[in-house]
Protein backbone atom coordinates (compact mmCIF):
# COMPACT_ATOMS: atom_id res chain seq x y z
CA UNK A 1 0.00 0.00 0.00
CA UNK A 2 1.36 3.37 -1.03
CA UNK A 3 0.53 6.40 1.11
CA UNK A 4 0.94 9.98 -0.08
CA UNK A 5 3.89 11.78 1.48
CA UNK A 6 1.59 14.08 3.49
CA UNK A 7 -0.20 11.05 4.96
CA UNK A 8 3.04 9.42 6.00
CA UNK A 9 4.28 12.67 7.57
CA UNK A 10 0.95 13.09 9.36
CA UNK A 11 1.23 9.61 10.83
CA UNK A 12 4.85 10.16 11.86
CA UNK A 13 4.03 13.49 13.53
CA UNK A 14 0.91 12.33 15.38
CA UNK A 15 2.51 9.12 16.60
CA UNK A 16 5.66 10.88 17.77
CA UNK A 17 3.67 13.59 19.59
CA UNK A 18 1.18 11.07 21.05
CA UNK A 19 4.08 9.09 22.51
CA UNK A 20 4.23 11.76 25.20
CA UNK A 21 1.29 14.20 25.17
CA UNK A 22 3.02 16.46 27.72
CA UNK A 23 5.95 17.03 25.40
CA UNK A 24 6.17 19.84 22.88
CA UNK A 25 8.12 19.42 19.65
CA UNK A 26 8.63 21.96 16.88
CA UNK A 27 8.07 21.20 13.24
CA UNK A 28 11.86 21.34 12.80
CA UNK A 29 12.39 18.82 15.65
CA UNK A 30 9.96 16.42 14.00
CA UNK A 31 11.39 16.97 10.52
CA UNK A 32 14.89 16.20 11.78
CA UNK A 33 13.74 13.09 13.63
CA UNK A 34 12.24 11.57 10.47
CA UNK A 35 14.66 13.14 7.96
CA UNK A 36 11.85 14.85 6.05
CA UNK A 37 11.20 18.33 4.66
CA UNK A 38 10.38 20.85 7.39
CA UNK A 39 8.38 22.93 4.92
CA UNK A 40 6.18 19.98 3.99
CA UNK A 41 5.82 18.86 7.60
CA UNK A 42 4.77 22.36 8.75
CA UNK A 43 1.90 22.22 6.25
CA UNK A 44 0.89 18.76 7.48
CA UNK A 45 0.95 19.97 11.10
CA UNK A 46 -1.45 22.78 10.20
CA UNK A 47 -3.91 20.19 8.85
CA UNK A 48 -3.52 18.08 12.01
CA UNK A 49 -4.03 21.19 14.12
CA UNK A 50 -7.23 22.13 12.23
CA UNK A 51 -8.48 18.59 12.91
CA UNK A 52 -7.87 19.05 16.65
CA UNK A 53 -5.26 16.32 16.88
CA UNK A 54 -2.38 18.62 17.78
CA UNK A 55 -2.08 22.12 19.13
CA UNK A 56 0.66 24.44 17.97
CA UNK A 57 2.34 27.20 19.93
CA UNK A 58 2.88 30.61 18.36
CA UNK A 59 6.16 32.05 17.17
CA UNK A 60 9.26 30.56 15.65
CA UNK A 61 10.06 28.48 18.71
CA UNK A 62 6.47 27.39 19.22
CA UNK A 63 6.09 23.65 19.28
CA UNK A 64 3.28 21.20 18.86
CA UNK A 65 1.77 18.77 21.30
CA UNK A 66 -0.78 16.01 20.93
CA UNK A 67 -4.30 16.93 22.03
CA UNK A 68 -6.33 13.93 20.82
CA UNK A 69 -7.34 10.76 22.61
CA UNK A 70 -4.78 8.00 22.07
CA UNK A 71 -7.31 5.27 22.68
CA UNK A 72 -9.91 6.70 20.32
CA UNK A 73 -7.89 8.08 17.41
CA UNK A 74 -7.11 5.43 14.80
CA UNK A 75 -4.63 5.39 11.95
CA UNK A 76 -7.59 5.82 9.58
CA UNK A 77 -8.55 9.11 11.24
CA UNK A 78 -5.18 10.51 10.19
CA UNK A 79 -5.08 8.84 6.78
CA UNK A 80 -8.54 10.27 6.00
CA UNK A 81 -7.23 13.81 6.50
CA UNK A 82 -4.81 13.47 3.61
CA UNK A 83 -6.07 10.74 1.28
CA UNK A 84 -9.17 11.04 -0.92
CA UNK A 85 -12.27 9.59 0.73
CA UNK A 86 -13.29 6.15 -0.57
CA UNK A 87 -15.81 6.61 -3.36
CA UNK A 88 -14.84 10.24 -4.01
CA UNK A 89 -12.25 9.54 -6.70
CA UNK A 90 -12.89 10.31 -10.35
CA UNK A 91 -13.82 7.48 -12.67
CA UNK A 92 -10.86 6.02 -14.55
CA UNK A 93 -11.03 5.48 -18.32
CA UNK A 94 -12.28 1.98 -19.12
CA UNK A 95 -14.08 1.48 -15.81
CA UNK A 96 -17.43 1.15 -17.56
CA UNK A 97 -16.31 -1.91 -19.50
CA UNK A 98 -16.88 -5.43 -18.10
CA UNK A 99 -13.15 -5.87 -17.50
CA UNK A 100 -12.87 -2.40 -15.98
CA UNK A 101 -15.75 -2.98 -13.56
CA UNK A 102 -14.45 -6.47 -12.62
CA UNK A 103 -11.05 -4.94 -11.88
CA UNK A 104 -12.72 -2.18 -9.88
CA UNK A 105 -14.53 -4.76 -7.71
CA UNK A 106 -11.16 -6.34 -6.81
CA UNK A 107 -9.60 -2.95 -6.07
CA UNK A 108 -12.59 -1.99 -3.89
CA UNK A 109 -12.14 -5.26 -1.97
CA UNK A 110 -8.49 -4.40 -1.36
CA UNK A 111 -9.44 -0.85 -0.26
CA UNK A 112 -12.06 -2.16 2.16
CA UNK A 113 -9.58 -4.50 3.82
CA UNK A 114 -6.99 -1.72 4.04
CA UNK A 115 -9.53 0.64 5.58
CA UNK A 116 -10.71 -1.95 8.12
CA UNK A 117 -7.09 -2.52 9.13
CA UNK A 118 -6.29 1.18 9.51
CA UNK A 119 -9.53 1.80 11.38
CA UNK A 120 -8.86 -1.02 13.83
CA UNK A 121 -5.49 0.28 15.03
CA UNK A 122 -5.60 3.04 17.62
CA UNK A 123 -2.60 5.23 18.40
CA UNK A 124 -2.48 3.50 21.80
CA UNK A 125 -2.14 0.11 20.10
CA UNK A 126 0.52 1.44 17.70
CA UNK A 127 2.56 2.91 20.53
CA UNK A 128 2.64 -0.24 22.62
CA UNK A 129 6.11 -1.70 22.85
CA UNK A 130 6.70 -4.03 19.90
CA UNK A 131 6.95 -7.10 22.13
CA UNK A 132 3.32 -6.55 23.25
CA UNK A 133 1.94 -6.35 19.73
CA UNK B 1 -13.25 -5.85 39.85
CA UNK B 2 -14.24 -9.07 38.12
CA UNK B 3 -13.35 -12.71 38.61
CA UNK B 4 -12.85 -15.09 35.69
CA UNK B 5 -14.11 -18.65 35.99
CA UNK B 6 -15.27 -21.49 33.72
CA UNK B 7 -18.90 -21.27 32.66
CA UNK B 8 -21.61 -23.21 34.44
CA UNK B 9 -24.93 -24.34 32.99
CA UNK B 10 -26.62 -21.84 35.30
CA UNK B 11 -24.82 -18.96 33.48
CA UNK B 12 -26.44 -19.75 30.12
CA UNK B 13 -29.56 -17.66 30.47
CA UNK B 14 -27.56 -14.53 31.39
CA UNK B 15 -25.07 -15.22 28.57
CA UNK B 16 -27.83 -15.77 26.05
CA UNK B 17 -29.63 -12.62 27.20
CA UNK B 18 -26.48 -10.45 27.01
CA UNK B 19 -25.64 -11.78 23.55
CA UNK B 20 -29.21 -11.31 22.29
CA UNK B 21 -29.23 -7.75 23.60
CA UNK B 22 -25.95 -6.92 21.85
CA UNK B 23 -26.43 -8.79 18.57
CA UNK B 24 -30.21 -8.62 18.22
CA UNK B 25 -30.41 -12.40 17.73
CA UNK B 26 -31.25 -14.93 20.43
CA UNK B 27 -29.36 -18.21 19.99
CA UNK B 28 -29.78 -20.21 23.21
CA UNK B 29 -29.04 -23.56 21.52
CA UNK B 30 -25.71 -22.27 20.24
CA UNK B 31 -24.65 -21.25 23.74
CA UNK B 32 -25.88 -24.53 25.21
CA UNK B 33 -23.79 -26.50 22.68
CA UNK B 34 -20.82 -24.37 23.69
CA UNK B 35 -20.83 -26.20 27.05
CA UNK B 36 -19.14 -29.18 25.34
CA UNK B 37 -16.12 -30.33 27.38
CA UNK B 38 -13.58 -29.56 24.63
CA UNK B 39 -14.60 -25.90 24.58
CA UNK B 40 -12.99 -23.15 26.60
CA UNK B 41 -15.92 -21.10 27.79
CA UNK B 42 -15.19 -18.54 30.52
CA UNK B 43 -17.25 -15.90 32.24
CA UNK B 44 -16.30 -12.68 34.00
CA UNK B 45 -18.36 -12.17 37.14
CA UNK B 46 -18.73 -8.93 39.08
CA UNK B 47 -18.26 -8.94 42.86
CA UNK B 48 -22.05 -8.80 43.06
CA UNK B 49 -22.25 -12.09 41.19
CA UNK B 50 -23.65 -10.67 37.95
CA UNK B 51 -22.34 -11.41 34.46
CA UNK B 52 -19.79 -8.86 33.22
CA UNK B 53 -18.89 -10.74 30.06
CA UNK B 54 -17.84 -14.03 28.53
CA UNK B 55 -15.43 -15.55 26.03
CA UNK B 56 -15.66 -18.85 24.18
CA UNK B 57 -13.25 -20.79 22.01
CA UNK B 58 -11.52 -24.10 21.41
CA UNK B 59 -8.34 -25.60 20.10
CA UNK B 60 -8.71 -26.69 16.50
CA UNK B 61 -6.23 -29.08 14.98
CA UNK B 62 -5.39 -28.81 11.27
CA UNK B 63 -8.39 -26.57 10.73
CA UNK B 64 -8.07 -25.34 7.12
CA UNK B 65 -4.71 -27.09 6.93
CA UNK B 66 -3.23 -24.99 9.73
CA UNK B 67 -1.27 -26.42 12.68
CA UNK B 68 -3.12 -26.54 16.03
CA UNK B 69 -4.25 -23.12 17.25
CA UNK B 70 -6.64 -21.70 19.81
CA UNK B 71 -9.70 -20.13 18.21
CA UNK B 72 -11.80 -17.49 19.90
CA UNK B 73 -15.39 -17.78 18.67
CA UNK B 74 -17.08 -15.14 20.74
CA UNK B 75 -16.48 -12.41 23.29
CA UNK B 76 -19.10 -10.08 24.71
CA UNK B 77 -18.82 -7.53 27.50
CA UNK B 78 -21.67 -5.82 29.29
CA UNK B 79 -21.64 -2.32 27.70
CA UNK B 80 -21.62 -0.49 31.05
CA UNK B 81 -18.48 -2.39 32.08
CA UNK B 82 -16.43 -1.80 28.94
CA UNK B 83 -13.06 -0.03 28.94
CA UNK B 84 -12.34 -1.42 32.40
CA UNK B 85 -10.14 -4.32 31.32
CA UNK B 86 -12.81 -7.05 31.51
CA UNK B 87 -12.28 -8.11 27.88
CA UNK B 88 -8.52 -8.13 28.31
CA UNK B 89 -8.83 -10.32 31.42
CA UNK B 90 -11.08 -12.77 29.58
CA UNK B 91 -8.78 -12.83 26.56
CA UNK B 92 -5.67 -13.36 28.69
CA UNK B 93 -7.42 -16.15 30.59
CA UNK B 94 -8.44 -18.08 27.48
CA UNK B 95 -4.96 -17.59 25.99
CA UNK B 96 -3.42 -19.00 29.19
CA UNK B 97 -5.65 -22.06 28.83
CA UNK B 98 -4.70 -22.49 25.17
CA UNK B 99 -1.02 -22.22 26.06
CA UNK B 100 -1.43 -24.74 28.87
CA UNK B 101 -2.66 -27.17 26.22
CA UNK B 102 0.46 -26.59 24.17
CA UNK B 103 -0.69 -24.32 21.34
CA UNK B 104 1.35 -21.28 20.42
CA UNK B 105 -1.14 -19.31 18.33
CA UNK B 106 -4.54 -17.77 18.91
CA UNK B 107 -6.93 -16.88 16.09
CA UNK B 108 -10.31 -15.38 15.56
CA UNK B 109 -12.56 -14.20 12.74
CA UNK B 110 -14.00 -10.70 12.83
CA UNK B 111 -16.50 -8.78 10.72
CA UNK B 112 -14.29 -6.18 9.03
CA UNK B 113 -16.96 -3.52 9.54
CA UNK B 114 -17.06 -4.16 13.30
CA UNK B 115 -14.40 -1.65 14.27
CA UNK B 116 -15.02 -2.05 17.99
CA UNK B 117 -14.15 -5.73 18.15
CA UNK B 118 -11.40 -5.38 15.54
CA UNK B 119 -9.78 -2.68 17.67
CA UNK B 120 -10.10 -4.84 20.77
CA UNK B 121 -8.26 -7.78 19.21
CA UNK B 122 -5.65 -5.42 17.71
CA UNK B 123 -5.06 -3.98 21.16
CA UNK B 124 -4.42 -7.53 22.38
CA UNK B 125 -1.58 -7.74 19.87
CA UNK B 126 -3.41 -9.71 17.18
CA UNK B 127 -2.50 -9.00 13.55
CA UNK B 128 -3.74 -10.31 10.18
CA UNK B 129 -3.35 -14.08 10.15
CA UNK B 130 -2.13 -16.39 7.39
CA UNK B 131 -5.59 -17.09 5.94
CA UNK B 132 -8.02 -15.00 3.94
CA UNK B 133 -11.69 -15.71 4.47
CA UNK B 134 -13.61 -16.12 1.19
CA UNK B 135 -17.35 -15.96 0.80
CA UNK B 136 -20.03 -16.42 -1.87
CA UNK B 137 -23.68 -15.48 -1.95
CA UNK B 138 -25.69 -18.61 -2.78
CA UNK B 139 -29.14 -17.06 -2.93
Amino acid sequence: MKLQTATRLGLYAVLELARDPERTLSSADLAERFSVSNHHLAKVLRTLSAAGLVRGGRGASGGYRFTGNRRRVTLMDIVALFEPAPGSRAKEPGEDTDIGSALQRVLTEVDEIAEATLRSISLETMLKPTRDR
Amino acid sequence: MVAIRPVQASDLSAISALDARLTGTAKPNYWRDMLAPDRHFLVAETDKGTLAGFIAGEIRVWEFGQPPAGWVFAIQIEPGLRLKGVGTKLFESIVARFKAEGVTRVRTLVDRKDHLILSFFRAQGMVAGPSLQLDKDLS
